[in-house]
C-alpha cells in the first residue's frame, strides 16, 4: 500500500508537467486545428532559460519561473506569427510540416548555439523529504503539483471570465462568425499561443528542478505524450487536458513501477488507441456528428 | 497503336535509358562512391514516400505510422539473411516481410482507420511505436543493440529496379477501379459511400497496400546499409516521409519523386556544414512550405499517354480516363 501512494506521488508530478503542455497543445489545436509539433522545444527553451538566469544573474527560483514563463510566451507568439499565420488558409497538413520544421529549428539551433550535451539543471531550492506514513514526498515535487495546480486554475479563470477568454472561445467554435461581432482572429490565435506557451516555460523550469538534467532535444518525447495525454483528455477542452496529463503520468509510473519500464511507451500508446477506439473524441471532448 | 500502350512503351523506354545513364556515369567515374550512395538513399526514400503518398494523397487517410512497418520489412530480411545469406534468402524475406507488414497493416487498420484527420495520424503514430517497442525488446530482434553484420545483397540496380516496380505498382493502382474508390472516399466519404463504396474496405486496401511497399524499402535500407537498430525507425523515420510526401505535393507521385531527389540531394549538399546542417535544412523546409503551401508539383503529374494525346488531337481527356 505505501508502494501504491509512493507511485501515486510521483505520478502525479509528473503528470503535472504532461498536464502543462497538454494544455498548450488543446487551446491551440481547439483554435486553429494545428497540432503544434513545436510545443515541446518551447518547453525546453523554458527550462534553458531558467537554467541561464538563474546560473548568469543568480535569481531565485519565482522569478526564474516568471520569466521564463514571459519568454516563451513572446517566443510562441514570434513563432505563430512568423511561421503559421501565414499558413493561416493553406492545407492544415501544410501547417504541420512547418510546426514540425520549427520544431527542428528550434532543437537544432540550440544543439548549434549551446552545444548537444545534458547540462544540470541548478538547483535552487533545498531538497526537503517528508515522510507520511512511509510515504516520501519532496518539496520539490509539492511545488510542481502546486504550481501547476495554481496556473490550471489561473487558466480556467482567464478563459472562462475575462474578454479575452470569451473571445478565444468563441474563435474557437466558429472563427468566421466571431469575427462579425468584432473579435480580431489573428489577435485571439497570438494570445493563445501566449498562454500555452508560457505555461510549456513553466512546465520547462519546474522539469529541469525535478529531473535535474536538460538538454536540446529534452522536448521531443514529452511533446508526443503531452500531445497524447490532450487526445486522451479530449482535444479542445481545458479540464480534459488536465485530467489527460495526470492520468498519463500515472500510467507510466505505475507500468514502471510493476518492471515493465521497457515498455512504458508502449503502454500510453495502448491506452491512447483504446479510448480513441471507446470514445473517438477524449474523455472530455464533445463528440460531433457528421452530417451529409 | 493504342495511347496506353505507346505511353507505357516510352515509360519502358525511359526506365531502361535512366538505367543504362547511371550505369554509364559509374563506369566514367562522374557518379563516385560518394554519389551512388546518395542515389540510393534517394531510391529508398522514394519506395517508402510513394506508399504513403498512396496513403495520404490518394485515399486521404493520413497515416504517421510507416516507419513502423519500415521496421517490418527490414527486421524480416535482416532475421532471414543471418540464416540463408544469398540472394534467394533475401528475396525470400522480402516476401515475408511484405505479409507480415501487411498482416500488422490488417490488425492496426481495421479498428483505427474509423478515426479521422489528426487522430488518426495519431493512433497510427502509436502503433508504430508500439511496433518499435516490441522489436526493441525481442530476443530475436538483439534488442536495442539492432543487428549488424547484414550480408551486402542489394545495390543501386536492386534499388533501381524495385523503385520502378513499386511505381509502377502504386501508379496502376491509383489509376485503377479500386484507386477511382479510394479518391472518391478521400473527396468525400458519405457520398462515396452512397454510390456503393465499402469506405473500410478500400481505405483498409490503400493502407495494406502503402504497408506492404513501406517493408520493401525497409528490406532494401536493411541490406543496404547492413546495420539497423530500433532507433532508426522512430516517429523522426515517419516524420520525414511525410515531409517528402507534403514537399512534392499530396497525391502526386511526380512529386514524391521530386522531392527525395531535392531532399536527397539537400542533404548531401549540406553535409559540409557540419551542425549547421540541420538549421538549414529546417529553414529550407519553413520557407518552401510558407511559399510553397500546396508543396513544390501540387497535384500535378506527368504523363506521357496526356502528351501523346495532345499531339495526336484526341479530344482532351484526362490522363484517368480510358481511351478505348
Amino acid at each position: 500500500m505505501q508502494t501504491f501512494f509512493q507511485q501515486v506521488i510521483n505520478g502525479l508530478s509528473l503528470g503535472s508537467i504532461y498536464a502543462l503542455l497538454a494544455l498548450g497543445y488543446t487551446m491551440v489545436y481547439g483554435i486553429i486545428k494545428l497540432i503544434n509539433f513545436a510545443h515541446g522545444d518551447i518547453y525546453m527553451i523554458g527550462a534553458f532559460w531558467g537554467y541561464y538566469v538563474i546560473n548568469q544573474y543568480h535569481v531565485d527560483f519565482g522569478v526564474a519561473l516568471v520569466s521564463a514563463m514571459a519568454v516563451s510566451a513572446i517566443l510562441g507568439m514570434v513563432i505563430e506569427y512568423l511561421a503559421y499565420r501565414p499558413l493561416r488558409h493553406s492545407p492544415r497538413i501544410t501547417a504541420l510540416i512547418t510546426a514540425i520544421g520549427v520544431s527542428y529549428f528550434l532543437e537544432n539551433g540550440m544543439s548549434f548555439l549551446f552545444g548537444a550535451n545534458t547540462r544540470n539543471f541548478p538547483q535552487v531550492i533545498g531538497q526537503a523529504r517528508y515522510t507520511f506514513f512511509g510515504v516520501t514526498i519532496t518539496n520539490i515535487q509539492l511545488l510542481i503539483v502546486a504550481v501547476a495546480l495554481v496556473l490550471m486554475v489561473g487558466l480556467q479563470l482567464i478563459v472562462q471570465h475575462t474578454r479575452m477568454g470569451t473571445a478565444m472561445r468563441a474563435v474557437a467554435v466558429d472563427q468566421e462568425a466571431a469575427e462579425l461581432v468584432g473579435i480580431d482572429p489573428n489577435h485571439i490565435i497570438s494570445f493563445t499561443f501566449g498562454l500555452g506557451s508560457a505555461l510549456a516555460g513553466a512546465a520547462g523550469v519546474l522539469i529541469g528542478l525535478y529531473y535535474n538534467s536538460i538538454d536540446p532535444l529534452m522536448g521531443m518525447v514529452p511533446g508526443i505524450k503531452a500531445f497524447v495525454a490532450a487526445v486522451v483528455g479530449g482535444i479542445g477542452s481545458i479540464p480534459g487536458a488536465a485530467i489527460g496529463g495526470f492520468l498519463i503520468g500515472l500510467l507510466e509510473t505505475f507500468v514502471q513501477a510493476i518492471g515493465l519500464s521497457a515498455y512504458k511507451d508502449a503502454a500510453v500508446y495502448i491506452v491512447l488507441i483504446i479510448i480513441l477506439i471507446v470514445l473517438p473524441a477524449g474523455l472530455l471532448g464533445k463528440n460531433v456528428k457528421e452530417k451529409v | 497503336m493504342q495511347a496506353k500502350w505507346k505511353a507505357a512503351l516510352i515509360w519502358l523506354v525511359l526506365a531502361v535509358a535512366g538505367f543504362y545513364l547511371i550505369n554509364e556515369l559509374i563506369v566514367v567515374g562522374v557518379i563516385n562512391a560518394f554519389i551512388e550512395n546518395m542515389l540510393v538513399t534517394i531510391g529508398i526514400n522514394i519506395i517508402l514516400a510513394t506508399g504513403l503518398n498512396l496513403i495520404i494523397g490518394f485515399s486521404g487517410q493520413f497515416s504517421l505510422g510507416h516507419a513502423g512497418f519500415m521496421a517490418i520489412g527490414a527486421y524480416a530480411t535482416a532475421i532471414i539473411t543471418q540464416q540463408i545469406s544469398n540472394t534467394l534468402g533475401f528475396y525470400l524475406s522480402l516476401g515475408v516481410g511484405m505479409v507480415i507488414a501487411m498482416l500488422v497493416a490488417v490488425v492496426i487498420g481495421i479498428p483505427t482507420l474509423r478515426l479521422r484527420g489528426d487522430y488518426l495520424a495519431i493512433a497510427t503514430m502509436g502503433a508504430a511505436e508500439i511496433i518499435r517497442v516490441v522489436i526493441n525488446n525481442l530476443k530475436i530482434t538483439n534488442g536495442a543493440a539492432g543487428m549488424y553484420n547484414i550480408p551486402a545483397l542489394a545495390n543501386w540496380p536492386t534499388v533501381y529496379v524495385f523503385v520502378c516496380l513499386t511505381t509502377l505498382m502504386i501508379v496502376n493502382f491509383a489509376r485503377s477501379r479500386a484507386g477511382r474508390a479510394i479518391q472518391a472516399i478521400r473527396e468525400d466519404e458519405i457520398a462515396a459511400e452512397a454510390v456503393g463504396i465499402n469506405p473500410t474496405k478500400w481505405k483498409l486496401a490503400a493502407f495494406v497496400m502503402g504497408a506492404a511497399t513501406a517493408a520493401i524499402g525497409g528490406s532494401l535500407h536493411a541490406v543496404y546499409i547492413q546495420t539497423i537498430a530500433p532507433s532508426d525507425f522512430g516517429i523522426m523515420q515517419s516524420i520525414s516521409l511525410l515531409i517528402i510526401v507534403v514537399l512534392g505535393g499530396v497525391g502526386s507521385i511526380t512529386g514524391t519523386f521530386v522531392a527525395a531527389i531535392v531532399l536527397g540531394v539537400l542533404d548531401t549538399a549540406l553535409q559540409q556544414f557540419g551542425a549547421l546542417r540541420m538549421v538549414i535544412y529546417a529553414l529550407a523546409l519553413i520557407l518552401i512550405m510558407v511559399f510553397k503551401p500546396s508543396g513544390l508539383l501540387g497535384r500535378y503529374e506527368v504523363s506521357i499517354k496526356g502528351l501523346l494525346e495532345r499531339k495526336g488531337g484526341h479530344h482532351g481527356t484526362t490522363d484517368s480516363h480510358e481511351v478505348e
